[in-house]
């Protein structure tokens, strides 16, 4: 069978800032959300403090301080260009390659047939860690689903020195150690579904590997049985080496300040249809809807609540950020009611399809839909050459009142002239 | 008697076969040769045909037809472009535009822009506001000026080993150069592969 590795990075935000800041290294980091609201990256040293992933900010901010732990708040910019740079490298290692996530991909490992594939892999861990600074681990095995376990014990058990090859292992020694690991680590088991395998006796890897396919489809799903097959070394899950094209796309925020007037929310709206709308076009899809919400601080009970959302159809399904925008205005303008403290809008954009095979109506017009193509790609390439917004439609507003907090944000290094890393020379 | 406009035969508008439609796609004319050059002309003719058919699919070699996907390509501005009269004798030397970036980054996945801060690197050229381009993938070897992790800061240096020593060595004779102690593992951020600065 061909093995499949799978590479993630270590605690990858965290890593990110410590690779321009060599002086974080032992340090504990955190990483928070948008607007500084959870925690969403730790560094090893802050899970040794116990600090739980997904805590708000606020309510830890004084025991962080008093540990010495450094806070950022999210730095996308740097973190998808270092993801960027990474899985370049990663994919120099094999023709086929998965990237699952911003900090994690499958590489296809056949046709390697007695090399040791150990080394190899240590020779990528190096090899990354070189040319990026980002630490990575790398679990080897026959499916997808037991290498994310080989990738955490790689990652949890030092003695593996950060790669771990199942297939090294003799079947008693994988049942023991599958044993030792419990059924809520297995790729595609949830929370809820763990709670009830343990509820029925099987608590561990190795327990679910052993129960009965045809009791779990029944008691479960064809998903979960799929799961049971795969940890016992049968393929289920092939490599994508393409992701599939969305099937819907979000582009939603919380407010650094609560919002009011009709016009910073249509300002917030606009920004994030333009937004979408980019990655509409990259993926080479129309949208046939769109949907806009806006919503109320539910976590400030004494501020009166509202919420409400709105889809808006489209005439013919389209790419164009003006129409897209004219569309989301029009809901937004429907829904918004004055009086309220707005902490969060967003748009959704639904009915996608490739722009190719997009029905036409009989009112068309060919001409304006060219002159839209075109205004559209010179608008996405100036943006992509000029920066994020160089060229945008009027109603995206300039003073942007709404936008987010980030209150500590690393510098972008990577991305921004401006930005790039200062290195002495005293 | 009646001069009206009969209302029956002759030519209708429209009738007949397209204009174009014919073999060679467009409007054809009667034209008197001298019998002698007729099947030099037929030849020319067929030969036009052969060439001209829509959807013909090119022979192998010798001519050329876009790509299905071309692969974008800058090119230079002043390629002329004359509407009418002598065609620029220049256009048929174009290339690609010149690229810094693949004149300057051997690997874009491990290279890293800097600036630099300071006045110890003068003597290797390097000076305060320099932008530095710096290879991570690269091995610290001896002489190379490197990016390197003193005191958890990033410094630039020049790499040297006298007598099992390792020496950061500063390019300015105000500045002291640093000499690793035996315990103290070299830490190298990146290699330096070219500075840039602009001068306007």
């Amino acid at each position: 069978m061909a093995p499949v590795a799978l590479v993630d990075c270590n605690n990858f935000y965290a890593s990110c800032e410590r690779a321009f800041n060599p002086k974080l290294e032992g340090k504990p980091i955190v990483v928070l959300s948008n607007n500084d609201g959870c925690v969403v990256a730790r560094s090893n040293e802050v899970k040794a403090l116990g600090i739980p992933m997904g805590e708000p900010w606020f309510k830890v901010e004084k025991e962080a301080k008093r540990h010495g732990i450094v806070a950022y708040s999210s730095n996308y910019a740097l973190y998808g260009d270092m993801s960027a740079r990474v899985m370049g490298l990663l994919g120099r290692f094999s023709p086929r390659q998965e990237i699952y996530s911003i900090d994690e991909c499958f590489l296809g490992l056949e046709g390697f047939g007695t090399r040791d594939l150990t080394a190899y892999c240590q020779t990528i861990r190096q090899q990354v860690r070189q040319g990026t600074g980002i630490p990575v681990s790398v679990g080897i095995a026959a499916t997808k689903t037991l290498a994310k376990l080989a990738n955490h014990v790689a990652k949890k058990r030092p003695g593996y020195d950060g790669v771990c090859d199942f297939g090294r292992l003799t079947s008693g020694e994988l049942n023991t150690l599958l044993d030792e690991i419990g059924v809520s680590e297995v790729w595609g088991v949830g929370r809820r579904i763990a709670r009830r395998l343990e509820g029925m006796d099987i608590a561990t890897v190795q327990q679910l590997r052993s129960a009965d396919c045809r009791w779990i489809r029944q008691q479960f799903s064809v998903a979960l049985e799929r799961t049971v097959s795969e940890l016992n070394g049968i393929a289920c899950i092939e490599i994508e080496e393409e992701a599939p094209n969305r099937q819907q796309i979000i582009s939603s925020r919380s407010f650094g300040e609560p919002v009011e007037t009709l016009q910073a929310l249509s300002e917030a709206v606009c920004n994030y249809t333009t937004r979408a709308a980019e990655k509409l076009r990259s993926q080479g899809s129309v949208a046939g809807s769109i949907g806009v919400h806006i919503l109320t601080n539910p976590f400030k009970p004494q501020d009166t609540q509202y919420q409400r959302s709105q889809m808006v159809p489209l005439p013919t399904p389209t790419d164009d950020t003006r129409q897209l925008a004219q569309a989301a205005l029009r809901g937004l303008r429907h829904i918004f009611k004055p009086g309220f403290r707005y902490k969060k809008a967003g748009i959704m954009l639904l009915g996608l399809e490739p722009k190719a095979h997009r029905p036409r109506t009989l009112f068309d017009d060919p001409a304006a839909d060219s002159r839209s193509a075109r205004l559209m790609q010179v608008m996405d390439a100036i943006n992509i050459r000029m920066g994020q917004d160089t060229l945008k439609i009027a109603a995206n507003g300039i003073e942007r009142s709404w936008k987010m907090r980030r209150g500590m944000q690393s510098p972008r290094f990577t991305t921004d002239w401006d930005e790039i890393p200062r290195i002495g020379a005293k | 008697m009646t001069s009206e406009k009969p209302t029956r035969g002759g030519s209708r508008p429209g009738a007949g076969r397209k204009p174009g439609s014919g073999r060679y796609g467009e409007p054809t004319q009667t034209l008197r040769l001298p019998v002698s050059s007729v099947p030099a002309v037929k030849d020319f003719l067929a030969a036009y045909q052969a060439r001209h058919r829509p959807g013909r699919v090119p022979p192998a070699i010798g001519v050329f037809v876009p790509a299905q996907n071309p692969v974008r390509m800058k090119l230079p501005l002043f390629g002329a472009r004359v509407p009418a009269g002598f065609p620029s004798p220049a256009d048929d030397y174009m290339e690609a535009t010149l690229d810094l970036n693949e004149y300057l980054v051997q690997d874009r996945h491990t290279t890293y822009f800097v600036k630099v801060k300071g006045h110890s690197m003068t003597g290797a050229g390097i000076f305060d506001g320099d932008m530095l381009v710096v290879d991570r993938a690269l091995e610290p070897l001896p002489g190379k000026i490197i990016v390197a992790v003193v005191d958890g800061e990033l410094t630039v240096k020049r790499l040297a080993f006298e007598n099992g020593r390792t020496i950061l060595q500063a390019q300015n004779p105000h500045f002291k150069d640093i000499v690793l102690k035996d315990t103290q593992e070299l830490q190298c951020w990146g290699v330096v592969t070219s500075a840039i600065r602009k001068l306007v």
